[in-house]
């Protein structure tokens, strides 16, 4: 199981790290393919994602909505905005709780790595100020030793 | 729970996470928490304040001397969140990668299948 880093960039970014042990076509494909992406970006167990909507291209819409299969649900909305196949995905992103949140502005990028990829998911925080905060190094950091399972997030 | 914005929007300051962080260490007079930071007691007051409201920190009066101390319902309420969002999607991940095995066993057997 590869490691999940977690790190902040100035007092705006979030950046996710990922080792997949496949090459970046498939993971590229797995971000942006309807009936892969159904398959795992579902957050908590017992969450499906019913409706998923990845129209890969330059002004493409994105929409997935997640269902619990108890009523209760809720979704994202967004836009691609420049694909670079297998490479690099820039996409906009708003949860919808249902009021939505401010836009996350994300930059995907998929870099050959061994026989694997590198994920790399650079977001501007939906929410700066919040998020910047929860996520500042020095909480992050004193946190840390709570989570002994965590080396799996974002 | 209900508290968690105004407990994000307290940390989103600089000053208030260093406070946060010296109180890690331990229980701290208004005083001395004002002194590294260089920054008068009312203004020190006025970060310890967003603080309390938010859940984060405790204040007692002792004779003249004020003390603060990280609250840990409010500090936990954020671990948790945290934790919560980590393990999600730590799980969404765990995921992919079998999605990814997948697509390559399938991928294989498509290609045996051309060959024979």
């Amino acid at each position: 199981m590869s490691t999940l880093t977690l790190t902040t960039e100035g007092d705006k970014y979030v950046i996710v790290t990922r080792h997949f042990a496949a090459p970046p076509e498939a993971v590229y494909r797995a971000h942006t393919e309807p009936e892969l992406i159904q398959r795992w970006m579902l957050g908590p167990e017992g969450w499906t994602m019913p409706v998923c909507i990845s129209d890969a291209r330059p002004g493409g819409t994105i929409r997935y909505e997640w269902s619990n299969g108890k009523g209760v649900g809720f979704y994202l909305t967004g836009e691609y905005l420049e694909l670079a196949p297998y490479n690099r995905i820039v996409h906009v992103e708003r949860m919808h709780l249902p009021d939505p949140t401010p836009d996350n502005h994300v930059e995907t990028t998929f870099e050959p790595d061994g026989i694997g990829t590198l994920m790399r998911m650079k977001m501007a925080l939906p929410n700066q100020q919040a998020r910047s905060a929860m996520l500042s190094t020095g909480m992050e950091e004193g946190m840390e030793a709570s989570y002994v399972r965590l080396e799996t997030l974002l | 729970m209900q508290n968690l914005d105004a407990t994000f929007s307290a940390l989103a300051d600089p000053t208030r996470r260093a406070i946060l962080a010296r109180l890690a260490r331990g229980e701290a007079t208004v005083m001395e928490l004002a002194q590294p930071f260089d920054m008068t007691q009312p203004s020190v007051s006025r970060h310890l304040k967003v603080l309390e409201r938010a859940g984060l920190i405790v204040r007692r009066a002792e004779g003249t001397k004020r003390h603060c101390r990280l609250a840990s319902d409010g500090i936990n309420a954020i671990d948790q969140w945290l934790s919560q969002l980590r393990q999600a999607v730590a799980k969404n991940y765990d995921r992919l990668d079998t999605v990814l095995a997948d697509m390559h066993s399938s991928g294989k057997k498509k290609k045996r299948g051309q060959k024979s």
